[in-house]
Order: C-alpha cells, then structure tokens, then sequence
C-alpha cells in the first residue's frame, strides 16, 4: 500500500516539502543542541522541565483520543465512525511517533536512551511510560495497516485484529494516564499533586484529539474526493463538547481546592499562572488567551446552530485545540517548577533553537499524518469509486 | 516466494528470541562475580547522617561550600541558570518555606547572628528521586546513601521534578571548562548528567570523614551513624531539639538542623 504515498498531485509534494524544510531546520538546532548540551534551550535548574515534555504531554492525549472513534465503531457498532476510524487511528500513529521524539529530544544524554531498556526500572513511572506509548504505537500501526488492507482488499479484517482493536481501547486509556502519573506522583510539587490529573488529562485529551480529527477530516474532505460524512463530523462535535465541558468542570475544581484551602503549595502555581506572582507575569496573557478561547469555543460547540454549521464548527475546534494546547502544551508543566521547592521564582521563555527543534518535530508528526493519510483516502477513494 | 518470506519470517523471530535470552543467560550461566573487600580503614555505617548546628555557623563563611566543590570538581558557570551546586547555603524562608513568620528574622538574626543555612542532599530514607529514576542511575545504598551513577544517568531530569529539595543539578552543558583547578582522584562529569551531593562516599572508603565536615572550622556539620547510640550524631539529636526539611512529605530526610 506504501506505493499510494509516492503518487500524488503538486500540492501533495509541495506540502510534504514544505514539512521537509521545517524538519530539516530542526535537525540542524538539534545538531547543535547535541554538541552543546540542553543549556542551549531555555531550561533552568529551577525550571528543568520545558516546551518539549510539555508537547509530549499533551500529544498524548491528542493520541489517547483515537479511542473515541474506535470504542463507538467497535464497541458499540456505530457505523457513522466506519469512514473516520482510520483516521483517528493513523492520527494516533503520528502524535505518538511525535511523543517518543519530544522525549529523546529532552534526554541530556540521548545515546544512552536504550538504558532504559537494559536496566529496567518498575518503580519508574518513564519506565511504564515507555512500555504503554511504544505498545499502542504497534497496536495502532497493526490495526490500521490491517484493517485498511482488507478493505482494499475488498475483504472483511482478519480475525485475529478484533483482539487488537479491543486492547486498543484500555490501552489509550493507560497512556494518558501513565504520562498523568509523572505528575500526580511526586511529593515536592504541589500543583501536580492531585488525584484528578489522569481524569483531567484524559477530559482534554478527548476535547483536543477529536478537535483535530474533525478540522483534518474536513481538510481531506476539501482536498479529495473522501468524505467522511456530516453525521460523523456531528458527532464528534458532541464528543468534543462534552469533553470540553467536562475539562472545564475539573480546572474550575482544581482551582476551588487550591484557593479555599488556601494552602501555598497548591495555590502559589494557580497565582502565576492566572494573575502573577511578584511580578512574574510570563504566563497571565497566555492563560487568559486560554479562558476567553475555551469559553468562546464552548458557547459555539453548545449552540446547536453554530455546532451543526461546518464553518462555525471549524472555529470552534481550532478554538478548543490551541486553548488546550495552551493549557497542557504550555501552562501544566512548566508551572509544576513556579515558583520552585525552595520558593523561588525562575520564569521560562523557550529560546530560538528551542523553538525551531519542536516545530521541526511537529513537521516529522505532520508529515507521517500526511503520508498515512494519502494512502488512506487513496483507498477510499478507490473503494469508494 | 511466499516461502521464502515464510522462512525469513522463522529466522528473524528465532534471532530475536536469541536477543531476548541474553539477561536470562547472564542470571543462569553467570558465575560468581569477583567480590570486592572494603578497605580497613573504610568507614562504615548502618545509616550515614548528619546534624547542622546553625548556632555556630558564621555569616560569611564558605569553607564547607569550598572544599566539597573543589574536592568534586564542581563546575562554576556563573550563573543561576546553568548552575551546579552540592552544597550552598539559602536564607531560613527558602529553606524551610513556610515555617517562618513575621518575627522569625529576629531570632535568626540574634541568635542564629543572620546565618543561612547549609543545604544539601537530603539523602533521604524514603527518597522520591530513586524512585522515579527510569534507569536506577540514582540509588539508595545499604549505609543510606543516595548515589548518584554517572554513567547510566540519560539526562531525562525526572529526578530534578521528584526532589523536593531542589538539590540536584543537570550539566547542562559542557562542565570541564568551568572547573578552576582539576581534581584528579575524583571523576568529572560529561553535560546532560545529572548530579548531586554524594555525602563523600569516596573519602568513607578511604576512611576519611567528608570534605565540608573536615573543612568546617566551627563544628558546625556533624557526619556519623545514626545507627550507632554512642555516635556523636545521636549524641546531638539526644541532647538538641532539631528540625527537618519539609519532614511532611514522608521523604525521612537525614539532615537534622539545631537552630
């Protein structure tokens, strides 16, 4: 099937050049980031988590959240998915690749990465991490080339993928909630200390992930001559409702046990987050950005009128998807570290070459979602005709 | 051809089961690995401590922040952001955030005469950075310590995330041209390890005690085996009330502050 990625229209390869030409200005302040070390990034002895575990962060959830289009298709037999499924599955597939590259990037020492596997370590959350994200890696790769073959094929899946695709749907779970426990786990650091980590996680995994799936339908939709039908677009705008909702609902929590208990530890981070702390602002237009984003988006997604209207619903995802991305790719884990255990306050500000090595990582995650999905819509396409 | 897929197939599953099988080799033909014998003049304990008796410690005194850098080969980058530090010494606010209150600087400034206090690796009990390390790089020895393995380390600083002590630093670039003057007996670090206060396990096995112990004229830090009644350490945690960094988070940190 691979041979449906090297035919394609103009577009087609300008687009896949273009990604090219970010990826390789990565590479090159990667380069640079290998010969000088991690000093070249905006990272701090305070602040020793930045922009890159962050992004892994919240593309784990953009990847967790192919499981709200295979657990209605699989589980339930909502037929309205079986168009839209392999691209939830495939979009997966890039999100996690770009996952385990935001890791290895902000590994101080990425030759030794595989120590990982030589001395296994259980009590490591990063140790199950690695184990969780690589595993439903395989799975979606299997299931997607699979299921993808049989229908050019003209032939129903084999069925030894139906195990598969039901392991898929616990497995998304875990990874989100593996990647939760990093945070929720540790005792020093109060803003990440709460038991609804893994459940706000997955809430704005599944806000975020269906955003994108429909705004990337819609894009191959306007492009070929694919569609993945009204009905499923609909739905995955409800989906996308809901989880917006909900995520909404659990920061308004997070925010009531931090200011009414009044406990430093847990509030001090909300402070710099929303209003400052001692001058310290860095953060404050961005999380408003996020408010008036989020809540802009939620009005549209609840408005049945601007919901069903393709273009109002465009806005709202794109709404949803940068607001959470602020929220989880930006405010989340940098504040983890403001202000510090001992108190102090280290702002961080990602440099140049920083910024160039995520992109160019993004541009890698965009560019596999970009091949996989021109063999998928090829197919379709064919089957369609 | 089919076939000859089929067979490729049975070659490469039956090589990477080879692959798999090496640590099983390792535990199972293995044989039994040369023991190394401690010196004897090795100083050894049940559980290494060490009490910090603020009420004798000078304002602008640095001796023990000197000898262990230097003894170390702790780099000097000149700034916060890159910066590695052992052993330094932070106002009572910053090290225990809050306990203090309004009058708490009166006290420190007439009876503690405006010291800060020396902070270090905790070398805790129950310490979170072992148990978040993905590659047991950083481990916990019988006698207590908290070690760090320079070799193993990936850089991956979510031991920095667990300490809540903020006493470990990553190298974030090249440390050697910032060392002034090159210990030879003590290894240097390449960057993108992380590393931290070792409570001198490698002055213990040459029996002596650690080099901030040593260098401190005043007998403010006193290092020894909690284990041991007649230590001098239980001597002082007898006789002196002391306190702890932040002893809520049931991390059991070892190092007792008199103030």
């Amino acid at each position: 099937m691979l041979e449906k990625a090297l035919t394609g229209s103009k577009k087609y390869w300008a687009l896949l050049f273009f990604l090219g030409g970010i990826i390789g200005v990565g590479f090159l302040c990667y380069l640079k980031q290998l010969s000088y070390g991690l000093g070249i990034t905006g990272m701090s002895r305070d602040v020793s988590w930045g922009l890159y575990i962050a992004q892994f962060t919240f593309l784990v959830g953009v990847a967790a959240s192919a499981v709200m289009v295979v657990l209605p298709y699989y589980l339930h037999h909502y037929k309205i998915f079986g168009r839209i499924t392999i691209l939830g599955e495939f979009l997966a597939v890039a999100s996690v690749t770009m996952c385990l590259t935001f890791i290895i990037a902000d590994l101080g020492r990425p030759d030794r990465a595989f120590n990982v596997l030589l001395y296994p370590t259980p009590s490591s959350i990063l140790f199950w991490d690695m184990v969780v994200l690589n595993g439903y890696l395989l799975v979606n790769i299997v299931i997607g080339w699979t299921v993808l073959a049989a229908e050019r094929a003209d032939v129903p899946p084999p069925k030894w993928v139906k195990p598969l695709i039901y392991l898929s749907i616990p497995w998304a779970v875990s990874i989100h909630t593996v990647t939760a426990f990093i945070y929720a786990g540790l005792p020093g650091r109060g803003f990440w200390l709460t038991a609804i980590m893994a459940p706000r996680f997955l809430a704005s995994a599944f806000a975020s992930g269906p955003a994108l799936l429909i705004l990337l339908g819609l894009i191959v939709k306007k492009f070929s001559k694919f569609d993945p039908g009204k009905e499923a677009f609909q739905t995955l705008a409800k989906i996308v409702t809901y989880a917006m909702l909900i995520s909404i609902f659990f920061i308004l929590m997070e925010l009531f046990t931090a200011f009414y208990s009044k406990i430093p530890e847990h509030m001090l981070n909300f402070q710099y987050l929303f209003v400052g702390l001692h001058g310290h602002t860095k953060l404050v237009p961005w999380m408003w950005s996020f408010v008036i984003l989020a809540v802009g988006a939620t009005f549209l997604l609840i408005n049945p009128n601007t919901r069903k209207n393709e273009k109002t619903l465009a806005l709202a995802c794109v709404a949803v998807f940068i607001s959470l991305w602020i929220e989880k790719g930006l405010g989340l884990v940098v504040t983890g570290f403001i202000p510090s255990p001992l108190e102090e306050i280290t702002e961080y500000t990602p440099t140049a070459p920083e910024v160039l090595i995520t992109l160019g990582i993004w541009a890698i995650g965009f560019s596999i979602l970009t091949v996989l999905y021109k063999i998928a819509v090829s197919i379709k396409e064919e089957a369609g005709s | 051809m089919d076939n000859s897929k089929r067979t490729f197939l049975k070659v490469a599953g039956i090589s990477l089961l080879g692959i798999g099988s090496k640590p099983l080799q390792k535990a199972l033909a293995g044989n039994e690995e040369p023991k190394i014998l401690p010196s004897p003049e090795a100083l050894t304990g049940k559980r290494w401590a060490m009490v910090v008796d603020m009420k004798k410690c000078k304002e602008d005194c640095h001796d023990c922040i000197k000898a262990c850098h230097q003894v170390h080969n702790v780099p000097d980058l000149g700034n916060p952001k890159d910066e590695v530090k052992w052993i330094w010494k932070e106002p009572y606010e910053k090290a225990f955030p809050g306990d203090e209150n309004k009058y708490s600087q009166e006290y420190i400034d007439q009876t503690l005469k405006g010291s800060q206090f020396i902070l270090l690796c905790n070398h805790c009990d129950n310490p979170p950075c072992v148990r978040v390390c993905p590659t047991k790089a950083t481990f916990k020895r019988e006698d207590g310590i908290v070690m760090m393995d320079y070799h193993r380390c990936i850089g991956c600083r979510f031991c920095m995330a667990g300490c809540p002590y903020g006493s470990r630093s990553l190298n974030w670039r090249d440390p050697r041209p910032f060392i002034k003057e090159t210990n030879k007996e003590f290894p240097t670090r390449t960057r993108g390890v992380v590393e931290k206060c070792n409570f001198c396990s490698e002055r213990l096995v040459k029996g002596l005690i650690p080099a901030c112990v040593e260098a401190c004229k005043e007998k403010v830090l006193v290092f020894g085996d909690l284990e041991d009644p007649n230590s001098e350490v239980r001597g002082l945690l007898k006789s002196h009330f002391t306190i702890r960094r932040k002893p809520q988070l049931g991390t059991m940190p070892q190092i007792y502050y008199i103030a």
